[in-house]
């Protein structure tokens, strides 16, 4: 079996908020196999979006280890951890986090702009293929502001996509989105996975959207509770 | 990132926001064309001081009384005044290195010819004093030693005199009154070109020195002593043989004060130019104030974009970008606003010599353009630039990126 995409052993995270301490994460292990697609549940404060950030790379525990496909990145300094980001993993956000009054096409390049062996040739190249792959092309030069959430959210995963990372991270994507739009996200999501095996680990409150995914975890209080695999606990869910 | 990535992020960035981004330059604008036209303005004066020297010659000297007998106590000579014509003559004759010499006892007067009247300085001189003075008649001729020994009531105008009483006609042969003195011109001095000013060369008439002391200030002394040394290389030396001479004549004990002075032109024109560097100097810094006035609007835009903007430095530092690449395209920002401000200051500044320059409000003197000066406010604005833009960049580059990406 190949090294595991994320391998976290032990985990906590303490905040300093004023004079108190905060225990956001209090001791989580967990293993993220490559191509595995994976929803975080939880109720707001449950550590869920701490454990997104340290995953991401923006943010590093407090004490424990976390092995990105192999490589131990808690310890890496910040400009360290900014190289990971750009190379390996790709944002999605609830609100979508482009630059506005920029093109499409400039918001889906921005992580190749702090790459430095390509040049703006390629560049536009390969995110005009992002674009095409998330279906926008002809939205390429649109201002952002003039395009509809989907639309947005498209072209934040295209983004994502920019740099072939082995990883993608997805915080509440379909959070400020309607139906009809959040199935056609998860959909894309759905085939990124499971047509380019890019691993997935996503953030939601959902359990609809949850269910897309193969593997649930639930947590609370700083802690994994649950577990479930497969369709187990979406019965209910129509698909 | 490259520079030029960098550069073409920051072009961009500052594009999405043109009115703001033309508002901060302006500051850099008006700050490096004030520098450069206000220096113009110094450096024009300062040549043209240079030069109105340079055309009386170097090899220019002057005695005039020492600042010992202007106190009033000086025994044995009675009065203000030690200067007479005959040190003078004797200054011609024994000291090799002197050319000529040309006595001067000057007045200020009404000349009255028809029903015109002038007021002008009345230059009472040598019949040298062309030749010391290295001046040219336009008409006519001047006066002799004969006309000097004799107290002629003669007179040669400067061309501005000329033209204010006699406008087109003819001067030469006619009668002017000066104190209801009738005096015949019969010369008319080559215009020097100039309007106005400290010390107008064409607005004043000469008589025989004699004429002034006898005839009109009613004078025993001298006011000065104008001199040519032989050559410009011999100045030096010309002072030197004057000095001694003087110190005989008017018996002047070793070690004791002078009773005289003796100034040569390059002194004086050295004097003059250091007067107006002081004021392009001056005028510099006062111009220089408004481009870090300039500085500190970028430093308060830049402040105020990195916090408009931390959402977009969040998105940044999430796809990859480092401390340095986000302080670098901050710091890009703030030095290409400096740097265009900086460009179209200097042709903002080039511009406003030329008009300056036309329109002769602050001097006389024509404007000059260093490149020095040009060179020196758009480096200081490049500087300005960077010095004020870096806090905000720094600031910026700090951000934790979480925070930075929940930032409302």
């Amino acid at each position: 079996m190949s090294t595991p995409a994320i391998q976290i052993d032990d985990l906590t995270k303490v905040y300093k908020v004023g004079e108190t301490a905060v225990h956001a994460l209090r001791g989580i292990s967990y293993k993220v196999e490559s191509g595995e697609f994976l929803a975080i549940m939880g109720p707001s404060g449950s550590g869920k979006s701490t454990l997104m950030n340290i995953i991401g790379c923006l943010d590093r525990p407090t004490t424990g280890q976390y092995l990105l496909e192999g490589e131990e990145v808690s310890t890496f300094d910040r400009d360290k951890l900014a190289r990971i980001r750009n190379q390996k993993i790709g944002f999605v956000f609830q609100t979508f986090n482009l630059l506005p009054r920029t093109s499409a096409l400039e918001n889906a390049e921005l992580p190749l702009l702090y790459s430095s062996h390509i040049n703006s040739k390629q560049r536009r190249e390969l995110a005009l293929k992002a674009l095409e792959s998330v279906g926008l092309k002809d939205r390429a030069h649109h201002k952002t502001n003039q395009l509809s959430g989907g639309e947005q959210q498209r072209i934040a995963i295209a983004r994502a996509l920019l740099n072939s990372p082995s990883l993608i991270l997805a915080d509440e994507p379909t959070g400020n989105l309607d139906t009809k739009t959040s199935a056609e996200i998860m959909e894309i999501f759905t085939r990124l996975n499971e047509d380019k095996k890019i691993t997935l680990v996503m953030v939601t409150h959902e359990p609809d959207i949850a269910c897309y995914a193969k593997k649930r975890i639930y947590m609370r209080d700083g802690k994994i509770i649950r577990e479930e695999k497969g369709r187990e606990g979406c019965e209910d869910q129509a698909r | 990132m490259n520079i030029l990535r960098t550069s073409r992020v920051a072009l961009r960035a500052l594009g999405r926001n043109k009115m703001r981004s033309f508002l901060t330059a302006l500051g850099i604008i008006i700050g490096v064309g004030a520098v450069i036209s206000m220096v113009s303005i110094g450096e024009g004066a300062k040549r043209g001081v240079e030069d109105r020297f340079a055309s009386m010659g170097t090899n220019l000297l002057f005695v005039s009384p020492g600042s010992r007998s202007s106190h009033g106590v000086h025994s044995g000579s009675g009065g203000f005044n030690t200067l007479k014509p005959e040190d003078a003559t004797a200054i011609e004759t024994q000291c090799d290195a002197v050319k000529y010499t040309s006595p001067s006892a000057s007045t200020r007067a009404q000349v009255v010819y028809g029903n015109k009247n002038w007021s002008t300085s009345i230059q009472g001189t040598g019949a040298m004093y062309p030749e010391v003075r290295n001046w040219e008649l336009d008409q006519g001729t001047y006066f002799d030693e004969g006309h000097v020994r004799t107290a002629a009531k003669v007179c040669v105008l400067g061309s501005e005199v000329k033209k204010s009483l006699f406008e087109g006609e003819d001067a030469i042969g006619k009668i002017i009154r000066v104190k209801a003195i009738p005096f015949r011109v019969i010369g008319v001095f080559k215009s020097k070109g100039e309007s106005g000013g400290w010390f107008n060369r064409d607005d004043m008439m000469t008589v025989p020195y004699t004429t002034v002391m006898k005839r009109l200030t009613g004078q025993e002394y001298i006011s000065s002593i104008d001199i040519s040394a032989v050559s410009s290389a011999r100045t030096k030396e010309a002072q030197t043989q004057i000095e001694e001479l003087m110190r005989v004549r008017h018996k002047i004990a070793p070690g004791a004060e002078d009773d005289f002075q003796v100034r040569n032109m390059s002194e004086i024109a050295e004097g003059a130019a250091q007067a107006t560097q002081i004021m392009t100097i001056l005028l510099g810094s006062i111009a220089s104030i408004s481009l870090l006035v300039g500085g500190i609007g970028i430093m308060n835009i830049m402040l105020v974009s990195v916090t408009e903007r931390i959402r977009e430095i969040g998105i940044r530092m999430a796809v990859g970008a480092r401390q340095k690449d986000i302080l670098l395209q901050f710091l890009t920002e703030a030095i290409v606003l400096s740097v265009l401000g900086g460009l179209i200051g200097v042709f903002f500044g080039i511009g406003l010599s030329k008009i300056l320059h036309y329109i002769k409000i602050f001097s006389e003197f024509k404007t000059t353009v260093s490149p020095s000066s040009i060179i020196m406010a758009f480096a200081f604005s490049a500087s300005v630039g960077i010095f004020f833009g870096f806090y905000p960049a720094r600031k910026a580059s700090r951000l934790d990126p979480i925070e930075a990406l929940r930032y409302e």
